[in-house]
């Protein structure tokens, strides 16, 4: 599909997943993301892959992991609540060292919550979500097109560095409609010679498991891990730098809050002050080095996230505290006005007094 | 001469099961089917956690190993992914009938084209000896000291015959290990419950009463007998529900 047609953000991913080769979905329903499993129902079919609605979101991951012990490019997506359930599953994923990619268009939390969009859940995505010591990657799309676009770098990331992959979306960006195209240079999955293919009595068996009783053993496993996590954070880090060179005082935020703020930061150089906008495009591994480049140069950051303050945190040790940080944000399903990153735009290049 | 070997889907490796557990027999069973049905090298294994966890270093076939419960789901992946590869799953009853009971029934009404090793011993093993959803009515455990009292936490659960109303599944039966006729019963019904893998019929589920004479308090010998006296009047033998032979019938 190389024209441009103009789509749902769920619609974008799930076309961006087929197009990356994906052909087994497995999903469970959850506002605000159905429209990727009602899409892959009706496409699935269609190309010979499968669609299969689980019996909860525990039963999808987990099919999901079956999948990707075959060897196949595998998707699943759900909503906050549901990336919880998901949670066990994607420390087995990890755990397995297996490749998947999951899909969080999230809501506001916790528990229940609401239906309305949120990025409240920042720290399950970046600092694991379910048990022990792993990492998943984790992209943040902002627009209709980087839904497409991230998708397919996600199947290829997730493959090339073994790793699941998360969507971290949020309910505007899933539910607005703009235009998109699907012409990505679509790379073939590379050979995967652990995958439980069968033997064919020609090799050993493979086997894919996370259980480890040897504790010097699983230590090894863990800092081997860590060590590819490591070059991962070298070579992956995506961000997005708009009039940073030169800014007093930057806005830093991801997904739809950073198309708030980038009005805002328009808006304020219309009035003469010297704003840019720093939108981290993977959370993990989170462009510290983006950040670090702007101590010495800027006067103040300021988050804006639609949580109570989660990636402030990686802002605040990414720059080591040497910048002050104001958050501006809102919970439960609201969304921060451009006016009111404006305001504090003007506060913070006014020398306010920063509370932190 | 016949001589009495190895199967080769059962690596010569040594099972960490305790004496008198009859997780050695189904073991062998199993890599007897996948050999005799000439499989092995296209079956992938589910293993589950319980004691039967590391199953995976015990069979020949490629083998995942699945979260405690989701082995069913893990299989239900694995077979969607490529129709033409044999899937089991090797389950045990706080796995199956417990934690698992939402997979186990969902992948039996989709007819899953699986095959599911299903083995009660009515305890957990693995964790020592506690009350698993299948421990019968009064049996003493770690966690019902004072014997199983149905009105504090209900009555054994009976998967075949609740499995056995619904549409989907096309094989239930139950079985024991406990001599040597039921031995080959028990692998008659194994095999059978792959070969309908193979010819597409859809999901087969092989009960299997087992000894746990470690967990139970009692001798091998006893615990053998524990499954006759005990058990079989709570967990009949039999075929609950057998859909080919059903139809054929009719």
């Amino acid at each position: 599909m190389s024209e441009k047609v103009l789509m749902k953000g769920n619609e974008a991913i799930a076309e961006a997943a087929i197009t990356a080769g994906c052909r087994h979905y497995f999903g469970y329903p959850i506002t605000p993301q159905t429209e990727i499993a009602a899409y892959m129902a009706k496409r699935m079919p269609k190309i010979g892959g499968t669609f299969l609605q689980a019996e909860s979101e525990i039963a999808a991951i987990n099919m999901v992991y079956g999948a990707a012990s075959a060897g196949k490019r595998v998707m699943t997506s759900s909503s906050s609540p549901g990336i919880s359930l998901k949670s066990e599953g994607i420390s087995y994923l990890a755990g397995s060292d297996l490749p998947a990619v999951i899909v969080n268009a999230q809501r506001g939390g916790p528990g229940l919550g609401g239906i309305q969009p949120s990025q409240s859940d920042y720290f399950q995505a970046t600092r694991g979500g379910g048990h022990g010591d792993y990492h998943i990657l984790v992209l943040a799309p902002a627009s209709v097109q980087e839904m497409a676009a991230l998708t397919v770098k996600a199947f290829d990331l997730a493959d090339k560095w073994r790793m699941p992959a998360m969507i971290l979306a949020d309910g505007t960006i899933g539910q607005v409609m703009e235009p998109v195209t699907f012409d990505f240079d679509i790379a073939p999955a590379p050979e995967k010679p652990w995958a439980t293919t069968g033997t064919e009595l020609r090799r050993p068996h493979n086997i894919v498991n996370s259980l480890c009783l040897q504790p010097e053993e699983l230590e090894r496993q863990n800092f081997a891990r860590f060590d590819r996590y490591a070059q991962v954070e070298k070579e992956e880090p995506l961000c997005e730098e708009y009039l940073t060179e030169d800014a007093d005082v930057v806005v830093a935020a991801f997904g739809i809050a950073a198309r708030v703020s980038k009005n805002a930061v328009d808006e304020a150089r219309r009035q003469g002050i010297k704003a840019g906008l720093i939108r981290p495009i993977t959370l993990w591994p989170f462009p510290k080095a983006n950040f670090a480049k702007l101590v010495g140069k800027t006067k103040a950051i300021i988050t804006v996230e639609l949580s109570m303050g989660q990636m402030v945190e990686d802002v605040l040790l990414a720059t080591k505290c040497r910048i002050p940080v104001e958050k501006c944000n809102r919970a439960g399903g609201m969304i921060p006005s451009s006016e009111r990153v404006l305001r504090e735009i003007v506060e913070a290049s006014q020398g306010g007094e920063i509370p932190w | 001469m016949v001589v009495f070997e190895r199967p080769h889907a059962l690596l010569d490796v040594p099972l960490h099961y305790c004496p008198g557990c009859t997780h050695g027999i189904v073991h062998r069973l199993v890599a007897e089917c996948l050999d005799e049905l000439e499989i092995e090298g296209k079956t992938i294994g589910i293993a589950p956690v319980g004691c039967s966890v590391m199953a995976y270093d015990y069979f020949g076939c490629d083998v995942i190993e699945a979260a405690h419960g989701r082995a069913p789901a893990v299989a239900t992946g694995v077979k969607r992914a490529d129709p033409s590869k044999i899937v089991f799953t090797y389950q045990g009853d706080g796995d199956l009938a417990s934690i698992g009971t939402a997979e186990t029934v969902h992948a039996a009404t989709r007819n899953e084209n699986i095959t599911v090793i299903f083995i009660n011993n009515a305890i957990y093993g693995m964790t020592g000896g506690q009350m698993a959803p299948t421990s019968l009515v009064g049996q003493v455990t770690q966690t019902s000291p004072y014997g199983r009292d149905p009105k504090l936490c209900g009555y054994p659960v009976k998967i075949c015959e609740m499995l056995s109303q619904l549409e989907g599944p096309e094989y239930l039966a139950r079985v024991t290990v406990n001599n040597v006729a039921r031995v080959r019963e028990a692998k008659k019904a194994i095999k059978k419950a792959f070969q309908n893998q193979i010819d597409g019929k859809g999901f087969s589920l092989v009960e299997v009463l087992s000894a746990c004479p470690t967990n139970w308090g009692k001798t091998p010998k006893d615990a053998l007998k524990w499954i006759d006296d005990a058990m079989i009047p709570y967990y009949p033998l039999g075929v609950y529900k057998d859909r080919s032979a059903d139809q054929e019938n009719r």
